[in-house]
Parts: C-alpha cells; structure tokens; sequence
C-alpha cells in the first residue's frame, strides 16, 4: 500500500495501481487542470497545465524535500512518500501563465462556438486564469476546414494538445491526423487525399478539450446548456457501450460515449454515435392499428388494450416472439402475458440482425457483427420462461429459424406475437407469407415491413432511447437505464404497455421488474443487488458469439 | 475569479443616519414628484393622454422598451450570428432561433430563422442585454397589433423590416468601439 500526500491529504494507492499526480490528486478530491492528459491515451505532457511542486517524504524522518522546478502532475508517478502541492502562489501563477500564452492567439468567438459551456479552456481561464488581458490582440475568427465526412476543424480554436493526433495513432491505429508545422505555426491536419475516415472517428470530438473539432452532424444544432444529458446504453451493436443522450425538447441531438472500463472504455464506434436518426424518422408507426375485414382502422389505446386482452384470451396456443431489441424488462413482461393466457405458450427469440463482422481495435474496443444490444438477455429470459414450463432449454430450440421450421412442418399457433424494434425491416416477404394462415397475428414495428401486411394488429414499437430497463451485451454484462426521451404522441412503451395487459397495478419501473426476475431465476442472480451505473457481470456459462447463418444486410426502411 | 481576488474593489454600505432610517429623505422625494405633476395638471399640462385620438410622445425611446428589431450590419446583412445568448436570457422563452453554417466568407455562423413570439414576449429587454454583436434591439414602437396569433410571431424578415422603418430615428445604440477583427 503506497502513500502518497497531495495538499497535504494522504490519499492511500493500491498495490496493483499505477496512478500519475493527476489521478491521485483526483482521489483526494483535488483537481488539477490539464489538456493534454487523458487516462486513455499515451503521455506527453506538453500542455503544461498541469504543473505542481512535487517531492519526496523521507520515510524515517517525515521530512519533505520539494524539487527545485515544477514538474506536470501527468507524467509524475504517484509513488510511495510522493509529495503534491497543488496550491501554492507558484502553482497559481504557472498556470496563470499557461492559460495567458494559449488565449493570446485564441479566437473570442465563444458566442459562436459549439464547445461553449463545456470547454475546458473557458473552465480553466474562470478558476485558474488572469482576471484581465494583456495581450492586445483580437482574434475573432477561426478557419474552418473539414477532415473528413465526420469532423471539421477550426484552426484557430486549437490548442495543440494532440489527443486527436494520439487518438488516430493509438486507439483507432489508422493515423490520419498529424501536427503540420513546428512552434507557433502548429496545426492539426490531415494528409491530402487521406481524410480522416475511421470507425471511430468521432470520438476526436470528444476528446478535443476545446472547439477545435467539431461534430458535423452537431454543427450549430443546439447550444449545449439547452440540452440534458441521460445516461443510457447504445443500441447499436451488442458491445452496448454505455453512452449519454443529449436531448432538448424531445429531440435527441447528439450521443456521447461515457466512460466504462469493462465495456467501451472511453469510446463509441461513428455506427452507434448516428445510429438515432431513425427514432424521428417521420415514417415512423405511430399509432395502434387493427384490421377490420380489409382495411385498416386506426384505433385509440383503451379500445386496442380491450380488444388484445379479449382476443389473447379466447385464442387456443400463444407464440411470443421476443425482439433481441428490447430490455430484459420488457421481453420478461411480454413472455409473463403469453404464459397468462396460454400456460404452455411457446417463447420465441426473435430473428438477430448481423451485418459484417466483428471489428477490433488496438485497445481492445470491439464493434460487433450482432446489430441488437440484448440477444444474450432475451435468451436467458426465453430460457427462463421454457424451463418454468419443462421446455427446451438450448437456444437453438427457441430460435427464431426453428419457429419458422416449425411452421413450415405445419403447426398452427393460434395467436403470434412478435416484437420488434430494431431499426431494420428484418423480416423479408416470404417469410412474412409464412405467418399468413395465423389467426390472430401481433405485430409491434417501427417501421411497416411486409409483417405488418398479414398482420391483425399492428403496435407501434419502442426505440431504444424510449425504453427502460436493462441489456445484456455480448460479454454477459447487464447495465440498466431509464428512458431519455418521451416516445411520440400515440407510441405506448413496450413496458407500460405490457405492464398494462398484465393488469398490474401502478406504474412500469424497470428496476422493479428486474428485482423480480433475479429473484426468480438463478441467471439473473447477479442482479438481484444494485446494480451499479457501469453494469454488473452476469457471469453464467458463455455461449459462443452465435451459430446461426449470419442474416443478408438489411436496407435502413 | 476567487472573491480575494486583489483585483475587486470592496465597498462598504454607507451609514443612512437618523434620518435615512426613517425614510425621510425618500419620502420627501417622492411627495416632491406628486407635486410636481399636480402643478402641471392644475397649470393646464395633464399627464393623461386620450389615447388614440392623441399620440403620447415618448421621452426617451433610446430606453423605451417596445418592439423588437433584428439590425443590419454595414452590408444589410443581418447582424446577428446566432449565439442563443438571446434565447437564454430570455425568461419567456419567446425566441426561436435555428442557426446554420453562413453563406457569407466572412462569417462563420448565422441564423437561418429567427422568431420572436411578440404576445409571449414580456417586453423586459434582457435579449437586448445579452446580445453581444447588438444585434437585437428593442425599438420605441409600442402599438403592436395583429388580427390573429400568427401574425405576432414575428419571423427574421418582418424584424429585419422594424430595423428599416425605424434605423433613421433610432440609429443603433451600439456604445463599443468598432471592432478592428470584424464579427462576431
């Protein structure tokens, strides 16, 4: 066990642990300023913001000996009898200075900056920075260039801390960022004809401590004190890398990776960061349909809700097919209404989107094939519910594939239901032939796909930012959230739509739900305490990645 | 800034004396602008305007708060770059700005719809407080009126239009130098 002082607080440091000065000063609730530090990528220790006195603490006498200089905070280790000031004139002043040189050139266009309100230099010039101006110099325009389809750089605005250039190079491993020019002439830039085009690409923008780059999909969309953030899992791929929702007045306007050491470190792939477009696609299903002899009838909620139940209850088998797009939440709740009706209702995992194949970079951060954050929960719940009725439990019993063979053979469910979600018209026509001859056929979409053309009622589905509860991502790690966005006028949530059918009494609560379900079975055990914001590892036998015959893409509908 | 800063000034509270704590002073003052406009009413000067028949004239319009106005730069531009500083000062969020990259090569940023909700607005002036270019202003026309509520929201045209009809009367109360760099 290492001690190490920082202000005169001893913060204590694990054996295993390798912290700097900023990390340790961090643990003992201290802040010291930097820009070009970050835990996710290599040091350098240009930006000098960080500089602190440090020292030795003679272990026999308790005797401190402070070196002469300064020295920054990042680079120092903190080891056994290391001694941190962070607060002294000296300090002050150097960081003072720094922050003094880096705004001399610096464009005063905060007004017009997308970065305003949560710049790191605009933080640090109001808590560590020089009162008044010096300098008289009035730079108020910044160049604008673009690096590639996803991000643009304003020249001007940067201050040559490098994350983006180390980012390319170490994390991403594609290096199209460089430092042109030396001195006072640095600039980011690219290679002429190598733009900046990686999967990741979009995570320079977040690492940029000031306005330099810039979102384009972002640019000049929302000024970020107007929007919330929530914190959320991305529905993209089954990674699930825990990320932030940005939204201001139920439009989602940008998404952020948030940091998880056991799921996407500090990073999400360009996929999963636009993969939000489709929640306000004005094609969108909103509003509960049922067929009445030809044609469609748009009807309200409590008509619908009486309609389900009445119909659910007079039909002869149930099938749920479970969508690898909802929560554990939510597939539990619409497995629970199955079983009601139908004691031996058949539960079904629904068809898994897979496009292309896993990627991983340097780092470990993987992007995966398996295009839907929860397969691995709704199959532990489909396997729940198939042991309670002394079903199968093998996966392959309960596909979605093996339904369809099942039908081909000649059974007849009497009523299906089949979840959706995803954002991809999954299911192609003929298969959609092959529920024709169902006598009562539940469709939950986002979208119309050919489904919803033999369906008898079609519900509007739930995107991922409307719902609440949790995923399992492909590492059996489950992380839990609530919605971050109200889903359009006429969409009921899976949840409290489910919850309803099932004539419970209050309110859906994810949490709720999920107590009850580790409390029932053994696989979700894990959960049955808190669950922290980082997600807890479900452990369990690890079933390989998937067997199936990998889906044809699908078009976006 | 930490409050120790060496850079603020402190100053303390004047004592009010006897007198000050009674509110003499104060009370005194006031009673004398009663007076004073009694006199003008007895003399033949009333406060009271017919309005409509008759125009009140307005004392200061550089300080009147009426409509507003969006006003143009010196190549009928319109000035503001779309900063939202506006919208969020606004305490009835009655601004609506949708902002885009400019089409202009001088200027980076620009708003390409800009409405104001006259009948939402409570007229307090903080947007023309907030606007670091001055480019929102509240002019002295106070006789808003319009048939339906459409018609009082009032997009960037119809404000660009109240800065031409009333720039000559009131010409822009910009009180800065001008700004070697150029805009914002």
């Amino acid at each position: 066990m290492a001690i190490v002082v920082v202000d005169g607080v001893e913060v204590e440091i694990g054996d295993g642990e390798r912290l700097n000065g900023v990390q340790a000063a961090r643990r003992a609730g201290i802040e010291i300023p930097h820009y070009c530090w970050h835990p996710g990528l290599s040091v350098v220790a240009s930006c000098r913001m960080c500089l602190v006195e440090s020292g030795k603490r003679d272990p026999a006498t308790g005797q401190v000996t402070l070196l002469p200089k300064l020295v920054p905070a990042c680079q120092t280790p903190a080891t056994d009898g290391t001694v941190f000031v962070t607060q002294s004139d000296t300090v002050r002043q150097a960081r003072a200075m720094v922050e003094e040189d880096l705004l001399i050139r610096h464009p005063i266009d905060c007004p017009i900056c997308d970065k305003a309100g949560e710049c790191s230099l605009q933080d640090y010039h109001f808590r560590y920075g020089r009162a008044e101006r010096r300098a008289d110099l009035r730079p108020f325009t910044s160049r604008r260039r673009t690096l590639g389809d996803t991000v643009s750089l304003f020249v001007d605005r940067c201050v040559m801390c490098s994350r983006c250039v180390r980012f390319c190079r170490e994390v991403a491993g594609t290096s199209e960022l460089m430092v042109a020019h030396r001195g006072a002439h640095e600039e980011i830039d690219v290679f002429p004809g190598f733009p900046l085009a990686n999967r990741l690409s979009g995570n320079v923008v977040d690492l940029c401590p000031v306005g330099a780059l810039a979102d384009r999909d972002f640019l000049y969309q929302q000024r970020v004190w107007f929007m919330r953030s929530h914190k959320h899992v991305c529905a993209g791929c089954s990674t699930g890398c825990s990320i932030r929702i940005d939204t201001n007045q139920d439009r989602i306007h940008r998404l952020k990776p948030r940091a998880n050491a056991a799921v996407n470190q500090w990073w999400m792939c360009d996929e999963g960061r636009y993969a939000f477009k489709h929640v306000h696609d004005a094609s969108r299903i909103v509003e509960p349909r049922a067929r009445v002899g030809n044609r469609w009838e748009a009807r309200d909620w409590p008509s619908i809700l009486d309609a389900l139940r009445g119909r659910l209850a007079d039909a002869p088998s149930i099938t749920v097919v479970l969508s690898p797009h909802q929560t554990v939440e939510e597939a539990y709740l619409l497995a629970a209404l199955a079983r009601r009706h139908d004691p031996s209702a058949r539960i079904v995992v629904g068809e898994t989107p897979m496009r292309g194949a896993d990627e991983s970079f340097p780092t470990g951060f993987t992007i995966r094939a398996e295009k839907c954050p929860n397969r691995r929960g709704v199959e532990r719940i489909a396997e729940g519910w198939n042991e309670a009725a002394g079903g199968s439990e093998s996966s392959d019993d309960f596909g979605w594939s093996a339904f369809l063979a099942e039908l081909d053979r000649g059974a007849r469910p009497g009523a299906v239901w089949i979840a959706g979600g995803g954002p991809d018209g999954a299911v192609d026509p003929e298969t959609a032939l092959r529920l024709r001859r169902t006598p009562l056929l539940i469709v939950q979409s986002l979208f119309h796909n050919p489904l919803c053309d033999q369906a008898d009622f079609v519900l509007p589905a739930t995107a991922f930012a409307e719902r609440e509860g949790s995923y399992v991502n492909a590492t059996d790690r489950l992380q839990s959230f609530a919605w971050a966005l109200r889903p359009p006028i006429g969409v009921e949530p899976d949840g409290p739509l489910y919850w309803k059918l099932l004539d419970r009494s209050g309110l859906y609560r994810g949490p709720v739900v999920l107590k009850e379900i580790a409390e029932r079975w053994e696989s979700f055990a894990a959960a049955r305490g808190s669950i922290p914001e980082t997600g807890l590892d479900l452990g369990g036998a690890v079933r390989p990645q998937s067997t199936r015959r990998p889906a044809a893409p699908v078009s976006t509908t | 800034m930490p409050s120790d800063d060496s850079s603020i000034h402190w100053v303390e509270e004047p004592d009010l004396g006897l007198s000050g704590r009674m509110c003499l002073p104060m009370f005194a003052q006031g009673l004398t602008t009663t007076l004073r406009h009694l006199r003008r009413a007895i003399s033949g000067h009333p406060v009271t305007v017919s309005y409509p028949d008759e125009e009140p004239e307005i004392a200061n319009p550089r300080i009147y708060r009426g409509v507003h106005r969006l006003n143009r730069d010196a190549e009928g531009r319109v000035k503001c770059v779309a900063c939202f500083l506006c919208a969020t000062a606004c305490p009835a969020h009655c601004i609506d700005i949708v902002a885009a990259p400019s089409p202009w090569p001088d200027r980076e940023k620009y708003p390409q719809s800009f409405t104001i909700d006259e009948l939402r607005c409570i007229y307090c002036g903080m947007c023309e407080e907030a606007c670091p270019v001055d480019a929102i202003e509240l002019t002295s026309l106070y006789n808003l009126t319009g048939r339906n509520r459409e018609e009082m929201h009032f997009d960037k045209e119809k404000l660009l239009s109240v800065h031409d009809a009333t720039k000559d009367g009131e010409p822009c109360r910009t009180l800065r130098p001008a700004d070697p760099g150029g805009d914002p």
